[in-house]
């Protein structure tokens, strides 16, 4: 093994790292800013609406891990009363397939991510809190809430 | 008078700073020379393929998602084409399409990956991984876009793809890709005839073409011992046939063989994105194929080309919702028998150049 | 107030002239002057930090510390506070003094060094007539202390980093004091602040630039600064001397790393760049400027190169930098012999072509390391 190059490879290499000294930081200052997530962004939660939902567990039967949990009793004009409708989301894996199976799409995923609780019990969403205002669905699958959400920061974007 | 010496065993354990994973290496040393070398692994063991025979066959696709998770998208390609192949379903032309550019972005960010983790293995302090990173952060911006998730994606589906591209993907895509051939040139002149790195890894850790076609191996551990292999030419599945690309061998099969197959692999994928981009035709993107699936009876393997060699499927059906037996062949586990034998003779700061230069991802291993 | 007054303007009056050898005639001028080397010392350990992790980070595409204090600048007090705050362990098998001892050894030269060094015309502790003589043989004694740490600690891994440590530092002493008295000849004395006034017309930079390249890689390799640092990296294993130091000795360790990079800094500085001179701004700021512009130099390798292998490093002290070293010093024997007096400038670019000359060949010759040994 010789020294080939006669030190001209590490010279060069060192005029890259130069380079990319005076190039822009891709840090971002965190939580001073933000960026903004992609519009398809699959959360950690989950959104409920409760009118179009009819009780048939489609997602729930579909969920890989099991984590949606439905209760229900028959109610009048022939359909389902939904009692209890829970998502432990501590368990679930993000994986979108419930809302790819809801036949009356009923079941988004969740904008929102800065959701960490300090306990794993408060992590499973009840029917109170997921049929609370104010929670924003991500267009994972629903193509037609791609206008209401803003735009995804890329990278590519920023200047250099 | 001679000296009496005895060697000694260092155990590198299985949390170390390089960040290939939990492996556990038993190295027997005699001084700094590595005199034998024993394996552990087991540690990131989860018990896959049993819990895909207690899921149906789409919710299998999550659980391969997190076998190699630095390249999911291809794991979710093998297992899907596998079950096409036993239920004998086609896929719409753009939905093949789409799979091909997934599969490609998805092999240039795993070999950035790759990459910039073995220049950390080398010694140089973090700034070409970081440089390698922010490469990849564009990609994984793409598939932000796409599937709404940056690492597992969850992507594929028995008939297609889950859902189309938005009307933002093409035009950043088509900003990306000169802007990453640009960046691996520009990465190459930093470190491709540093003198410091080609002391370091030329000649070192040499796997000789035979032993390397005996013990199964593939991918660049292959190609960089000389073995013009890939399944995308010798095996082609979906519509490799379509594009043209080269397949980039080594000459020696040391460490730096490996380190330049995966730089021009990346360049060929670049290759194939551009021919993609320019032929993909308009149309559907899932196949009409029923929510629980229940193919014939029978068994079917597949084979895709991933970031580190041949992911193969068995799946084995019985006509019920859920898999019989579905069975994996991991790439990074075939290469790993080839490490005693590569690393013997060689010194300590050797070995975590040798085992960096493989590429592994300890998912795969343990499965 | 009188005697401070007294005290402070005689220390004023002291900072022109020049002064006695050791010991002084007025009792305050090694007061004063002790305070100003241990202060300048420590003042420089932390703003070097601060430009080494800023530095580092900037390369690497990435920010780092700015949440402590302004801009960051405040955060090497707090890991020195962290440290503080932590438990100091000791091995039961220690050999308890020397465990005790080995930090200071490891730190006490670094701040010794500075009583030769000029901050301004004849300003310096105690100028002595050997002074590049007493630079080498103090910084030759922080080895000890890391010997001493190795051994003390009763632990394999820790020895085997120690030798591996003494045995580079040992090798790499011969390039680095060849290029020194390489400039030792050309300046015409062994004391700091007559050759720093010999490089009045250029700085020995253009004069001796393959000294200058071999005191800055040797050095590097003599601190233990990528891409020598083998022997405390973190993607080694076995984890170097300073395993089983927790707490403030280990603060000790870490201080005195960077301790040492200072002084290279400013030996180079003085010796090759000229020292204190320079021409608007006050003399002790261009020194500060210059030691800060060598070690952003080092931090730039540090970024950019990755870590060579022990067998390599021996190799290259030996094989490639020692003889390149004895070449250098017969050619500047052989012009100080050929030109009585002052050098004449246009030897200049005639040094430049032997030292490009001298690369080639030696890379031509040299073979890095061994192979695969037969087991």
């Amino acid at each position: 093994m010789k020294f080939e190059r006669y030190g001209i490879g590490i010279a060069k290499g060192m005029r890259v790292t130069l380079r990319n000294l005076v190039r822009r930081r891709v840090t971002t200052q965190y939580p001073e800013q933000r960026l903004v997530v992609a519009r398809r962004t699959r959360g950690n939660e989950l959104v409920w609406d409760k009118e179009k939902c009819t009780g048939c567990a489609t997602c729930a039967k579909t969920c890989p891990q099991g984590v949606i949990h439905i209760e229900t009793s028959p109610g009048e004009e022939n359909n389902y009363t939904v009692e209890k409708f829970e998502v432990d989301t501590g368990y679930c894996i993000s994986c979108g397939l419930c809302v790819e199976a809801c036949p009356y799409n009923a079941l988004f995923m969740g904008y929102a991510f800065e959701l960490a609780k300090y306990q794993r019990g408060a992590l499973v969403l009840t029917r109170d809190q997921l049929e609370a205002d104010g929670r924003i669905p991500s267009s994972y699958f629903r193509p037609e809430l791609d206008e209401t959400l803003p735009e995804q920061t890329l990278l590519i974007d920023r200047k250099e | 008078m001679e000296l009496r010496t005895e060697p000694f065993v260092l155990n590198i354990g299985p949390v170390h700073p390089s960040t290939h994973g939990v492996f556990r290496m038993r190295a027997t040393l005699d001084g700094e020379v590595v005199l034998d070398l024993d394996p552990v692994f087991g540690y990131l063991h989860r018990g896959i393929e049993k819990l895909a025979e207690e899921r149906t066959y789409g919710g299998v696709i999550p659980l391969t998602d997190r076998l190699d998770y630095v390249a999911s998208m291809t794991n979710n390609l093998a297992y899907v084409l596998t079950v096409e192949k036993l239920a004998g379903i086609s896929v719409p032309e753009r939905a093949e399409y789409l799979r091909v550019i997934m599969s490609e972005l998805q092999r240039i960010a795993a070999h950035l990956v790759s990459v910039g983790s073995f220049f950390n293995d080398c010694g140089a302090y973090f700034t070409p991984f970081l440089y390698m990173y922010r490469e990849r952060e564009n990609i994984c911006d793409l598939f932000d876009m796409v599937c709404g998730q940056r690492l597992l994606y969850n992507y594929m589906r028995i008939g297609g793809v889950s859902q189309d591209i938005p009307d933002e993907f093409m035009p950043a895509l088509k900003r990306i890709i000169p802007h990453i051939r640009g960046r691996i040139d520009e990465y190459d002149q930093y470190l491709k005839e540093n003198e410091i790195l080609l002391a370091r890894t030329k000649g070192v850790g040499i796997l000789p073409r035979d032993l390397a076609i005996n013990i199964g191996a593939s991918g660049p551990v292959l190609r960089g011992s000389g073995m013009k292999w890939d399944i995308r030419k010798a095996d082609p599945y979906s519509i490799y046939d379509r594009f043209e690309f080269d397949i980039p061998t080594g000459i020696q099969g040391d460490c730096y063989d490996r380190y330049r197959v995966r730089i021009e692999e990346m360049r060929q994928s670049l290759r194939i994105l551009e021919q993609a981009v320019a032929q993909i035709p308009a149309g559907e993107v899932r196949a009409d194929v029923p929510h629980l699936i229940r193919p014939p009876v029978g068994e079917a393997y597949a084979h895709v080309e991933a970031p580190t060699g041949e992911v193969g499927f068995h799946v084995v059906s019985d006509g019920s919702i859920a898999p019989y037996r579905c069975h994996i062949r991991a790439p990074s586990l075939m290469n790993l028998t080839a490490l005693r034998d590569m690393i013997i003779g060689w010194k300590i700061q050797d070995l975590i150049v040798i085992f960096g230069s493989f590429a592994i991802t300890m998912g795969e291993v343990d499965r | 107030m009188t005697a401070v007054d007294a005290a402070f303007s005689g220390a004023m009056r002291h900072l022109d002239a020049v002064p006695p050898d050791w010991p002084g005639n007025e009792w305050w001028h090694w007061l004063v002057f002790t305070v100003i080397c241990i202060a300048f010392v420590l003042v420089m350990i932390i703003v070097v930090i601060y430009v080494e992790r800023r530095g580092i980070a900037f390369f690497a595409a990435r920010v780092g510390p700015n949440r402590t204090g302004p801009f960051g600048v405040l955060q090497a007090i707090a890991d020195a506070i962290k440290v503080l705050l932590k438990e100091n362990i000791t091995p039961s098998n220690a050999d308890k003094l020397v465990y005790w001892l080995a930090p200071a050894v490891v730190f006490a030269p670094t701040i010794m060094i500075f009583a030769v060094v000029p901050f301004q015309n004849g300003a310096m502790m105690a100028d002595l007539n050997i002074g590049v003589l007493f630079v080498i043989a103090i910084s030759s004694i922080s080895t000890i202390g890391v010997f001493m740490a190795g051994w003390s600690s009763s632990n394999k891994y820790s020895l085997l980093g120690a030798m591996r440590n003494v045995a580079a530092v040992v090798s790499y002493e011969m390039p680095v004091v060849l290029s020194i008295a390489g400039v030792v000849l050309l300046a015409g004395s062994l004391s700091l602040n007559d050759i720093v006034l010999a490089q009045e017309r250029v700085p020995f930079i253009v004069m001796q630039p393959l000294g200058f390249l071999l005191l800055f890689i040797g050095g590097c390799a003599e601190i233990n600064r990528s891409p020598f640092d083998l022997m405390e990296a973190d993607s080694e294993l076995t984890a170097g001397f300073h395993t089983e130091y927790s707490g403030m000795k280990f603060a000790m360790f870490y201080l005195g790393e960077y301790g040492e990079a200072v002084v290279m800094s400013t030996i180079i500085a003085t010796l090759f760049l000229g020292g204190w001179q320079g021409p608007v701004l006050p003399p002790w700021l261009w020194l500060i400027v210059k030691i800060l512009i060598v070690f952003f130099t080092m931090v730039w390798t540090r970024a950019t190169l990755p870590r060579v292998r022990i067998d390599q490093l021996m190799a290259f002290a030996w094989k490639f930098l020692f003889p390149l070293a004895l070449i250098n010093l017969l050619v500047t024997a052989l012009e100080i012999l050929a030109w009585p007096g002052d050098l004449p400038l246009y030897i200049i670019p005639l040094n430049f072509a032997i030292t490009a000359a001298l690369i080639l060949l030696g890379s031509k010759l040299f073979k890095v390391g061994w192979g695969r040994v037969e087991v």
